[in-house]
């Protein structure tokens, strides 16, 4: 078994989901993350990431608030799995809730030996 | 843990209601953008770490963070709400007056004072309902013009219509105001329409009516923990729409068609609501009011006891229908009247009082008014005046769930190729 991250990136949600509709989309995603953990791919849930921050740059010498606003996709966060090879990992990623909407899982190997 | 069924929806109204104290009405906008930025955060932070132990507290506790954030900064520049503006500037009595605002002792009542601000009577009663399902609810504005049949745009200009009244007001209700009597028959009046829009309504998706139902019996439920809107009438509204949502799960047959009250497969019937039902039927029964919606209540317990459809007792519920229209006189009640006289006394009797009712021209729009024709003129045995009827009726159909019942009645009338005595069967239309 070989471990991926799976980063999940979508642009910055200016919608307005209802309650119900919230709700739906935390329900899915719930599911999703709980049917891979039975299926023994997860290795660490991962964790949601704020879409605030800030990029350091050149030596250190500039810091501005995150790219985030020009950015078209930002990372939202990230969840560690195990899978026996690339096209497996990448044949988990499809039930992501995330790509109902315009966002996209990518898939990257964590680097062996 | 798993969410429970509409946990968001329950809360948003909740903490809406709660901010709106502390913000004031007028900046409810202000509100709903805080419990909007709560509910994304517990998207978020809920589906990697799953659900918290309390997730109400927790909502409430991360818009409280949000509130005081917003607070602080804007302390100069807006005004707040009037229990707060005492508090406001230091930091010493902010956060415990927040705390205090927020804490579960306060915030239970708040539900309540927003269900009677937004049934303001300057309002007219459909954006009654539309800032009760919005704000109350957490319905968007897409959700609410699907329930409606409306076009977004129409249903968006229509509340914010009513937000721009209700900012009028700084202050929620009060509850322990002298006039709560007066503003509770708006809240009744509101909710009711609200279940109706759910029971009788044009929107074809069975989904989203039910839900209609089920929200309007939520906040009459809600009516009934603070005594002063505990009264014997909210019983009967609780009844009511107990004992009328008990039959929606047998609405549509196996094949997703519309079925009608007789037709219908009793034991798909809600048994548990049918038993809270009649329980505040019970409990509607004290004081000096007799209400609308005690006779409604009566109408449907006589349906939700019935077994079978032919042991309904037609004769107590024509005695039922003559008081309600007394009480709030109107064609489609008249309506309802005529097909249980066709019930008890027979399709020519039906027939002769569907053709009395006063007003009938305001049923005209109404598929059911000819359905209800067609019905007992096939009754009668004939039936190509049967089925003039329900063309007519299926013209004005609302949607396909409608069409494809009256596509069925039309078939039942070719069936009998001409004027023939047919069995009496599926007689009360309910949509």
């Amino acid at each position: 078994m070989s471990e991926f991250l799976f980063l999940y990136r979508s642009t910055i949600d200016s919608g307005r989901p209802s309650a119900d509709e919230s709700q739906k989309r935390m329900q899915a995603w719930m599911n999703w993350l709980k049917e891979l953990g039975e299926k023994g791919h997860i290795k660490n849930t991962g964790q949601p990431l704020d879409v605030t921050g800030k990029v350091v740059r050149n030596h250190g010498k500039t810091i501005t608030d995150g790219p985030f606003a020009e950015a078209k996709e930002v990372v939202l966060g990230y969840t560690l799995v195990e899978a026996r090879d690339l096209a497996q990992a990448a044949e988990l990623s499809k039930g992501c809730p995330i790509l109902q909407g315009d966002g996209v899982v990518e898939v990257r190997p964590v680097m062996g030996m | 843990m798993e969410p429970e069924d509409h946990l968001f929806r329950r809360e948003s109204g909740r903490i809406v209601a709660a901010l709106t104290r502390v913000f004031g009405v007028h900046n409810l906008a202000l509100a709903e953008d805080v419990v909007q930025d709560a509910f994304c955060r517990a998207l978020e932070v809920w589906k990697f770490r799953g659900m918290p132990e309390n997730p109400s507290a927790w909502l409430m506790t991360t818009a409280k963070r949000r509130a005081l954030d917003v607070l602080r900064r804007e302390r100069t520049a807006r005004e707040f709400g009037p229990e707060l503006s005492r508090w406001i500037d230091s930091e010493w009595t902010l956060v415990p007056m927040l705390d205090e605002m927020l804490g579960p002792a306060a915030v239970k009542d708040d539900l309540l004072r927003m269900m009677f601000s937004c049934c303001q009577p300057r309002l007219p009663e459909e954006a009654q309902v539309a800032l009760v399902l919005n704000i109350l609810c957490g319905f968007s504005v897409d959700e609410i013009a699907a329930a409606f049949l409306a076009t977004a745009a129409a249903i968006e200009k229509r509340i914010g219509r009513a937000k721009k009244v209700l900012a009028g007001s700084k202050a929620l209700f009060d509850l322990n105001a002298g006039d709560v009597a007066a503003r509770l028959d708006a809240v009744y009046r509101a909710l009711y329409l609200l279940f109706n829009e759910g029971f009788h309504g044009a929107s074809s998706e069975g989904a989203v009516r039910a839900e209609l139902c089920h929200e309007a019996l939520r906040l009459a439920r809600a009516l009934l923990e603070h005594p002063a809107t505990a009264t014997p009438v909210t019983h009967a509204l609780c009844a009511l729409m107990c004992l009328d949502a008990a039959r929606l799960p047998a609405r549509l047959n196996a094949a997703g068609e519309l079925t009608s009250l007789f037709d219908q497969d009793r034991s798909r019937w809600d048994a548990r609501l049918i038993t809270e039902g009649l329980a505040h039927l019970e409990q509607s029964a004290s004081g000096s009011v007799l209400s609308e919606y005690h006779v409604e209540a009566a109408i449907a317990s006589y349906h939700a006891t019935a077994r079978r459809a032919d042991e309904t007792d037609w004769g107590q519920i024509v005695g039922l229908y003559d008081m309600l229209l007394t009480l709030r006189p109107s064609p489609v009640v008249a309506l309802n009247r005529a097909i249980a006289v066709g019930q008890h006394r027979g399709p020519e009797a039906g027939l002769a009082a569907i053709r009395a009712i006063q007003d009938s021209a305001r049923l005209e729009r109404y598929p059911f008014y000819a359905a209800a024709l067609g019905e007992m003129e096939l009754r009668c045995g004939r039936a190509s005046a049967a089925c003039e009827h329900f063309r007519c009726a299926l013209e004005l159909a609302r949607n396909p769930a409608e069409r494809r019942y009256l596509d069925l009645k039309i078939a039942d009338c070719g069936a009998f190729g001409g004027d023939v005595m047919i069995p009496p069967r599926r007689i009360v239309v309910e949509t």
